[in-house]
């Protein structure tokens, strides 16, 4: 079972925080990769908040490439960060040129809106994508502001230390980190958790019975974003896309939509009349687990949401102004040890529970019940 | 030279062109004579014979052979009177006297033209070869990496939508302080929750009333006591004026066809209904006689069909092969769905039934553009019929595997494949495999299907056979009492016994769909176009649907 490891914090914090909570969580074999997304980020980043940060790995053809793809599209460089992989002992091998690269927009694009600029970012990155698909040039895992992935196969804690994030680490107040368990051995990086589309990201445990249907569904709406999938979880980022920035539907509704009510179950709603109709039109978004997922909003919510019948585990706890998200209780153990344990939170079938991006307090909201509590 | 006796039999068949030869055990038989008096082809008659015996009678029995005159049971020849492999002679036969046995080399097809009439025939396509449908297996089984449910324990939703779903970008919501509302105004299209298995229809006229009877308890039973939405299409008739104005009506399909009938009865009984029908079925094609009409034949045009199909009493009634009013698709098919949807005041779904073919595809993209298509019905060619050519039954149409998967993933490509349920017929359940079948369609991208000729075998005992048995449904002569409207045959049938057998059947259903859909990790929706969890060995096959090939 692949593991799960995400924290916010109203302050800024090193992802290692997050890898050392998956390196407690770990059993058995582990080496089919860890993937980080950093938000809200710190650091040398901190003053560069508005301009959109390109990551991925490059061929030295690819780079070459990419940059000239960049510079006529109109993107300029404004900062790169790179991992010091000099210092790096262990024997994981270097794929190529890693990278996250602030840029300023195009001249066009800098009053444009965001919607225009949030569809040139997609845009942008699947080009890219289709670039270097074929020979693996040019492998893009995000396209936006304030946030950087890393992705790489192997054991989580060595990716880390790969990318020397013990010793000058990038910093961040929003860090999702997954260690992943795949027991086949044909891994590819795009199949690595965490997903990011337009702003949104999910990771997820376990694996989705429901996803050819659902994957058919989101080809099917016209959207060049939904693509890609070679991972079945995937699917549970795009729908949050979708829902959120297609159908403008409020965060709460994220559990109807992939895990609707029988209908006996929805007479305390007040919306029932609402909820009744999106069971019936997205029908084929309905996942029927095991799933835990944990995903990031695009103003910077986290939430977890588990599927139906609970089939996997997934546990809440900090302090407020400090929060862990994780798979596993001993997780947040690592990440937060000095917090009171009894407000640990287990969302359960109809929960699901959010953190905004200030990281106070933990809403939990029951999806029977139509309420909303808070823990902090 | 000369023979002894002359051959003079030109035209005359021997028992060995017949499809089944009557094997008769003469001592066996007490000469009760109850065979040829039901035998519904008076294909056995009394007959006198000579045969030799042997006896060992007296104080020194010393073995004597004589020549003696008995009686029995012959099988006749003529080519109007063969044996259909009923069995129901061997039914009544008190002592297992006498069987048909299917004759291989038979040359029936070569005959029954007789007078220029080409074979007519109800039933099935007679073919034995396996199905596509029953070639498929249920590959993807959860094993440790995703654990699979438990039919027994978990919480199971065996429901599909009858109806047409809004494109999610028409949802008439509201948002307000973090809520979705619904805008009240706004109209949205009726869609029923119902059981994935429908009883497809047959029709009330071609049925006996006991047989329609026993399906409706059966149908009303399972609804208000076992909780399965199961739904029934009336095929083409209307049904019993009493039943129209009950509040079981919700549990039917209305079809209406080409000749219309039953429709009179039906338009006068809305302003009295209770309940409006779960859906209206505008049946423009029929999967075992794509092309072909309908005909009830003027001995089943009894009082009450009459009186339901509002003509006169024994008349040929025929209903043509397409609707003599639709020209196009575009505009007469439109206008009819639009004025179906109107008379029930947009309440109730109305969809077409087409019979499967090449053509579907282009069927089904206009009603993708009609926001009053509430589905589609395919029917394959394995589909079944009261009355038909045998041409047609044996020779046209199209499997239904294909055909489904086909229009599934037109509408996959179009966005629409929730917006526009597809329901597949024609052969599903036609070895006695009805759940596995169901699910194969649904997993390739059926909403739901039908079964006819399953629940006349299952519920009913129906004899026929893929080796043309019996298949005497057209005639009115119907052994079980299933087909026919003479009160001496269809007394033969408990409608309770088979109202019994519905309730059977569909709560086994609703078990073994379970049992398929749990170890593949699926419960709470069904698992509509989920073809990853399908294979085939037969690559040709795999490649066809786009699944995977397992061997």
């Amino acid at each position: 079972m692949c593991r799960l490891s995400a924290i916010i914090s109203d302050s800024y914090f090193s992802p290692m925080e997050n890898i050392m909570a998956l390196e407690t969580m770990k059993e058995g074999h582990d080496g089919s990769g860890l993937g980080l997304v950093l938000r809200d980020l710190g650091g040398e980043f901190q003053g560069l908040k508005e301009f959109p940060i390109l990551s991925g790995i490059c061929s030295k053809a690819g780079l070459r490439v990419m940059d000239e793809y960049m510079v006529k599209l109109g993107f300029k460089t404004k900062h790169l960060w790179n991992p010091r992989i000099k210092d790096y002992q262990g024997q994981m091998k270097v794929r190529g040129f890693y990278f996250a690269r602030a840029y300023e927009f195009p001249e066009w694009a800098e009053e444009a809106g965001t919607e225009a600029q949030s569809e040139l970012l997609a845009r942008t990155r699947l080009e890219l994508i289709e670039m270097g698909r074929a020979d693996e040039s040019i492998i893009i895992f995000s396209f936006w502001p304030d946030l950087i992935t890393l992705k790489e196969v192997g054991d989580p804690l060595d990716v880390g230390l790969f990318f020397g994030l013990d010793k000058k680490p990038l910093l961040a107040k929003n860090i999702f980190a997954q260690g992943r368990q795949n027991t086949n051995y044909a891994i590819n990086l795009y199949a690595c958790h965490p997903f990011f589309l337009e702003g949104y990201t999910t990771m997820t445990n376990g694996e989705n019975t429901a996803f050819v249907p659902i994957r058919e569904f989101l080809t099917s709406r016209g959207l060049p974003g939904y693509v890609g999938y070679k991972s079945d979880s995937e699917v549970f980022c795009h729908i949050l896309h979708y829902m959120r920035k297609e159908l403008k539907f409020p965060l709460k509704y994220y559990k109807d939509v992939i895990t609707p009510l029988f209908d006996r179950e929805m007479s305390e709603r007040s919306d029932k009349a609402a909820i009744e109709l999106i069971k019936r039109v997205l029908r084929p978004l309905t996942i029927d687990g095991p799933n835990c997922t944990i995903g990031t909003d695009v103003d910077g919510t986290v939430f977890m949401a588990q599927d139906a019948k609970k089939l996997r585990p997934g546990a809440i706890g900090g302090v407020p102004g400090k929060y862990a998200l994780m798979s596993e209780i001993c997780g947040i153990d690592a990440a937060i040890p000095d917090r009171d344990r009894s407000k640990d939170v287990f969302p359960m079938k109809y929960d699901m529970a959010m953190i905004a991006k200030d990281a106070k307090e933990i809403k939990i909201w029951n999806q029977k019940h139509g309420s909303m509590s808070t823990v902090n | 030279m000369e023979s002894k006796t002359r051959l003079d039999v030109n035209g005359q068949l021997t028992l060995k062109e017949l499809p089944y030869i009557i094997r008769w055990e003469s001592d066996k038989c007490t000469r009760c004579g109850q065979c040829t008096s039901v035998c519904p082809q008076k294909a056995i008659e009394p007959a006198v014979f000579v045969h030799r015996l042997v006896t060992s009678d007296g104080p020194f029995p010393l073995p004597q052979s004589i020549r003696q005159i008995g009686q029995g049971i012959k099988q006749v020849t003529d080519i109007e009177r063969y044996c259909v492999g009923c069995g129901v002679c061997s039914q009544v036969c008190p002592n297992d006297a006498i069987f048909p046995e299917y004759n291989e080399s038979n040359k029936f097809a070569f005959h029954k033209n007789q007078g220029g009439s080409p074979y007519k025939r109800g039933g099935r396509r007679n073919s034995t070869e396996t199905s596509t449908l029953d070639k498929l297996k249920f590959t993807r089984i959860s094993m440790l990496t995703d654990p699979a449910l438990d039919a027994g324990r978990h919480e199971f939703h065996i429901r599909t939508l009858l109806g047409r779903n809004l494109a999610p970008t028409e949802m008439p919501l509201i948002i307000k302080d973090d809520e979705l509302g619904l805008d009240e105004t706004a109209f949205i299209p009726p869609v029923r929750e119902i059981f994935p298995i429908r009883i497809g229809g047959m029709s009330f006229g071609a049925l006996s009333p006991h047989m329609w009877e026993g399906l409706a308890m059966g149908v009303a039973y399972l609804n208000e006591v076992e909780n399965i939405p199961v739904v029934m299409c009336t095929g083409e008739g209307g049904m019993p004026p009493r039943l129209l104005k009950s509040r079981f009506l919700k549990y039917f399909i209305l079809q209406i066809a080409s000749g219309y009938f039953g429709w009179d009865e039906i338009i006068h009984a809305i302003p009295h209904m209770k309940e409006d029908p779960a859906a209206i079925e505008i049946k423009y094609g029929q999967g075992a006689k794509p092309g072909d009409g309908g005909l009830l034949m003027a001995f089943k045009v009894l009082d009450l069909i009459a009186k339901v199909r509002g003509v006169p009493t024994k008349i040929d009634l025929a209903s043509p092969p397409t609707h003599q009013t639709k020209y196009s698709i575009e505009e007469a098919v439109a206008k009819m769905l639009t004025s179906m949807s109107m008379a029930f005041g947009f309440r109730v779904p109305v969809y077409p039934k087409i019979s499967g073919t090449k053509t579907a595809t282009a069927v089904l993209n206009n009603l993708a553009r009609n926001p009053f298509a509430a589905a589609l019905t395919i029917d394959g060619e394995d589909g079944g019929t009261g009355a038909a050519y045998n041409v047609s039954v044996d020779k046209m149409g199209h499997p239904i595997a294909s055909n489904l998967r086909e229009c599934y993933l037109n509408l996959v490509k179009i966005g629409k494949q929730n917006e526009l349920p597809l329901f597949a017929a024609g052969g599903v359940g036609k070895t006695g495999s009805l759940a596995a079948n169901a699910a194969a369609l649904i997993m390739l991208g059926a909403s739901g299907v039908d079964c006819g000729k399953y629940i006349m075998q299952a519920a009913a005992g129906c004899l026929g056979d893929e080796r043309n048995r019996c298949n005497l449904c057209n005639v009115g002569r119907c052994p079980r009492g299933i087909t026919t409207q003479d009160p001496r045959l269809y007394r033969r049938l408990d409608p309770d016994r088979v109202a019994e057998r519905v309730v059977d059947i569909f709560k086994a259903a609703d078990s073994e769909l379970k049992k398929i859909f749990a170890p593949m990790g699926r419960s709470t929706q069904l698992p509509i176009g989920m073809s990853d969890g399908l294979s085939v060995s037969e690559k040709a096959i795999a490649d066809q649907l786009g699944i995977s090939y397992a061997c």
